[in-house]
């Protein structure tokens, strides 16, 4: 059943930030008799079990000519397998509130698995059944289709996903991570039958296959179901891993016309850095300081609270295995543009020449370290967790560790690290709307619509 | 809300109707204490996590502010981070992200709710502000004319921005003849501009007193960790005279009505239609769990009733389905709504949605449907166990609408007693004998499909 998402600017469908529980999270790793390798944590809490994977290789991996594959794949998944057509199949998950849904994320191809325990091994066999034997029935198919076209026609006039598509096509190109996340009209349009069961056979397999559990289940109870869930699948796929991607750093103002009462405006700039590099939680902490969650970032106090021109304004840190970014955002009057863009612009600036205050790196590692446990208080988070972890390979024990490579952060390192990170000039800035007194710089990129 | 959604609370509220328990056991197993000056205390001990969420829920909402000032709620909401004596603006959250915790806070209708998710050793802290505040804010002019801005800007980014937000605020208003459910929760635009300071003042001396509020807290703790310290903090408040809220009630709504918007950023068209309903506290309350059984037949995922036949066999629709929430102080609302599938016109799908439901209303859900949903709703209860924030939103909005913890615990049993008479019956009593209303949503060059006329008509 296709789920009416927002795709958003997300690169990746894992996860891209996780926190620390006071209590320890004891994560086992568990191996099937047939060879099939998972993160387990064991909780009572409630009689169910919640399972996330993911499969390497999403939607940057969409041939041209045929953007959007992998995500009529991940929706026409559940749409009836084996011998169930899809209202059969749909029905069994009805009837046992079973959940299997598939996610197609840049990089990964993801899946949700959540069941109580009375109907596990009937959610298990229909799991297995979606992943090994498809049906891709045409009535299904076509019906998904329409549903697909639906949305990217609707995010063709919505100023949130215009902003994103243009910001991404210009720092990125003709690089896949420079098209839509969901794919195009034209895309879509032109995926067969054929090419979604090459999609399954070459990119769900074994090779590429990262799982977390959680809920009331042993290591002992996990182990066949993993067989039985993921044994079918082929053992090895052909499809390639994408290089790394610098984005451009040409910067400048984009303004797309469109008469709506608030423009959006969405920015970023490339940063190099990965989940490897010694000054990753130094970049965290600051971008934090500027413009993180809760409502005592630098940006939101600038441009929200002492000056009400947003209701919310962010900067994020955005990484993937393959490119990183600073990325910042405002939603504000179109007479108000100008100024809260300049504002943005200013303390991206101000981070960089004074860095910031003791004070201030202290509360964001309190915060920070604080916080994490609500990360993880329901199973299916935790499960994501676990996947997320293993897709970048921070390592088992890397929930016990986080905080400490947070607090390990000096002033001297974080102000180092302001310093090299945050670049004005390099920001692209993208406005959707009728900015009043703000010139664009440089011309749209092609979006279609 | 403060920050992401206010619409959360009717969000929280739709999900009530899938979140509650099985026949054989309970639900969330909840706690429940009154302190000495009337303050109502929910706690449910979930021990998974070393974490709290911390709620209290005042029992005023949009409904309840006066005429011509619509938005005061919830633009009273944003002004509790404003500041007290002991505790500055913007200091509040500080603190609570400080000790690793976040607040939020949300408005809708009927009530108005804070809550902080921290570790569970923080409860204290967390009581120690949330009390703070129910008494002693300050109001600095200053902060109230930028937190008006900051308001009007959430308004174009939820509604004024959005074609589809802008028709539900206008059917809303086209819907409720008398009922102040027909106001949009974060208020018209000419109404936020002019709320004056008194109004603000006056809003807060009536409403907010701990003997109007539902203190909520799930986590790792239980009512002895909690009690104490909630007679400490929140029981030394004085009692206050708070006026009884007015009892709206709707007239019977006899003519149909028709909202069009059209909208040139509109790409796909939509239409819903909807009929005044009674909930758990208003109208014919015997109702309210057979609606629910009905609305999950209907509706409950892709072999439901509409999706299955609209979507699935006749292609029609890209989308259908049906909504209903009993959670509410006061009526209730039995929608459907249909999206036409590429190639089909938007009065093609109304019009197999209108026929698909004359055939459901002549002969009657059947007994199977209605087992099957009634698994499907206890099922989901049991899964609602699962969430920290989900526990306490559904206990604190029944028990602050003037329900109890125990109604909760009960609702998979008595979603259980559900008889497929008594689903039709309530069928019945809605969808006959009454006019609905209809809204649609429409490109903005008219097609030769549609024969509207641009703009708002009410018939």
């Amino acid at each position: 059943m296709h789920r009416l998402s927002t795709y958003g600017l997300a690169l990746v469908g894992v996860l891209l930030l996780w926190t620390a529980p006071a209590r320890a999270i004891d994560i086992q790793e568990v191996v099937s008799p047939g060879g099939i390798k998972a993160w387990l944590v064991e909780d009572e809490t409630a009689d169910l079990v919640s399972m996330d994977f993911l499969f390497q290789g999403g939607e940057s991996l969409d041939p041209v000519g045929k953007e959007g594959l992998a995500e009529l794949v991940s929706s026409v998944l559940d749409e009836g397998a084996g011998d169930l057509d899809s209202q059969a199949f749909q029905r069994i998950l009805n009837d046992k509130s079973i959940t299997i849904s598939f996610g197609a994320g840049r990089d990964s191809f993801s899946g949700s698995f959540m069941a109580l325990n009375r109907y596990r091994d009937e959610a298990v066999r229909l799991l297995k059944l979606a992943l090994t034997a498809p049906r891709f029935d045409e009535d299904a198919v076509e019906r998904i289709r329409g549903q697909i076209l639906i949305n990217l026609k609707r995010r063709e006039t919505s100023p949130n996903a215009k902003a994103g598509k243009a910001l991404v096509k210009t720092l990125y190109g003709d690089d896949p991570y420079g098209r839509p996340g969901g794919g195009t009209i034209d895309g879509v349009q032109a995926v067969t039958v054929s090419d979604m069961r090459d999609f399954v056979t070459r990119t769900l397999t074994r090779d590429r296959l990262i799982v977390g559990v959680v809920g009331k289940i042993t290591a002992e109870e996990l182990k066949p179901m993993l067989d039985e869930a993921f044994g079918g699948l082929p053992e090895k796929g052909d499809v390639p891993v994408l290089p790394p991607v610098a984005a451009s750093s040409e910067g400048g103002v984009i303004v797309i016309e469109q008469d709506v009462p608030q423009s959006v405006v969405s920015m970023a700039q490339p940063v190099a850095i990965d989940r490897k590099d010694p000054d990753y939680y130094a970049a965290y902490l600051v971008t934090h300081i500027l413009g993180g969650g809760g409502f005592s970032s630098r940006l939101t106090e600038e441009v929200r609270e002492k000056r009400g021109l947003a209701y919310s304004t962010y900067a994020a840190l955005h990484d993937t295995k393959r490119s990183a970014l600073l990325m910042a955002g405002v939603s504000t009057r179109n007479d108000a543009v100008a100024e809260s863009v300049e504002i943005i612009r200013r303390e991206w600036a101000k981070i960089r020449d004074k860095g910031v205050t003791a004070e201030e790196l202290e509360n964001a590692k309190t915060y920070l370290t604080g916080s994490y446990p609500l990360r993880f208080t329901t199973t299916g988070q935790i499960a994501g967790a676990l996947t997320g972890i293993q897709y970048y390979d921070l390592g088992i024990d890397y929930i016990d560790k986080r905080n400490g490579y947070l607090e390990s952060v000096t002033l001297e390192q974080a102000n180092r690290v302001a310093k090299g990170l945050f670049d004005p000039g390099a920001l692209t800035i993208v406005v959707v709307g009728k900015p009043v007194d703000l010139a664009a710089t440089r011309p749209a990129p092609d979006i279609g619509g | 809300m403060r920050s992401p959604f206010y619409l959360a609370a009717f969000a929280a509220v739709l999900v009530f109707s899938i979140t509650v328990r099985h026949a054989d056991a309970r639900v969330f197993d909840p706690e429940t204490a009154t302190l000495s000056n009337g303050m109502q205390v929910v706690v449910v001990s979930k021990r998974s996590a070393p974490v709290i969420t911390h709620m209290v829920w005042y029992k005023v909402g949009a409904m309840d502010e006066p005429q011509g000032k619509s938005g005061l709620a919830h633009f009273f909401e944003h002004l509790m981070f404003k500041g007290t004596e002991k505790v500055p603006a913007g200091q509040f959250s500080e603190i609570v992200a400080k000790n690793g915790g976040q607040d939020n806070a949300f408005t809708s209708s009927d009530y108005t709710a804070y809550y902080q998710a921290i570790a569970a050793d923080r409860l204290e802290l967390v009581m120690q502000l949330e009390s703070d505040r129910m008494r002693n804010l300050k109001f600095d002019p200053k902060e109230i004319e930028t937190e008006r801005q900051v308001i009007l800007e959430e308004r174009r980014s939820r509604t004024e921005n959005r074609p589809g937000a802008r028709l539900a605020e206008q059917a809303d208003a086209a819907f409720y003849m008398n009922h102040p459910y027909g106001r949009p929760v974060i208020g018209w635009a000419h109404e936020i501009r002019d709320l004056t300071h008194e109004d603000i003042k006056a809003f807060y001396d009536r409403w907010y007193a701990p003997n109007n509020a539902v203190l909520v807290v799930v986590g790792d703790v239980d009512m002895g960790d909690v009690l104490p310290l909630a007679e400490k903090y929140y029981g030394s408040l004085p009692v206050r005279d708070v006026p009884d809220p007015v009892k709206w009630r709707e007239p019977p709504h006899q003519a149909d009505g028709t909202v069009v918007l059209r909208d040139r950023d509109v790409t796909q068209p939509s239409w819903s239609k909807r009929y005044l309903a009674p909930s758990y506290l208003y109208g014919a309350s015997e109702y309210a769990y057979p609606l629910q059984v009905l609305v999950e037949v209907l509706s409950g995922g892709s072999t439901s009733r509409l999706y299955s036949s609209l979507v699935v066999q006749d292609k029609v629709a890209a989308s259908a389905g049906a909504w209903y929430s009993a959670d509410s102080r006061g009526p209730a609302t039995l929608g459907f709504y249909v999206s036409p599938a590429p190639g089909k016109s938007l009065d093609d799908a109304a019009a197999a949605k209108e026929a698909k439901m004359a055939d459901i209303l002549r002969d009657g859900v059947t007994e199977d449907e209605v087992q099957r949903a009634i698994v499907r709703l206890t099922d989901a209860a049991e899964l609602a166990k699962d969430s920290f924030q989900g526990i306490a939103r559904t206990l604190g909005a029944a028990v602050t609408i003037g329900r109890s913890a125990q109604d909760v615990e009960a609702w998979p049993d008595r979603i259980a007693a559900v008889t497929v008479d008594q689903v039709n019956e309530a069928m019945r009593h809605v969808l006959t004998n009454q006019g609905a209303l209809v809204s649609k949503l429409l490109p903005a060059a008219p097609s030769t499909q549609e024969g509207e006329t641009a703009g708002k008509e009410k018939s």
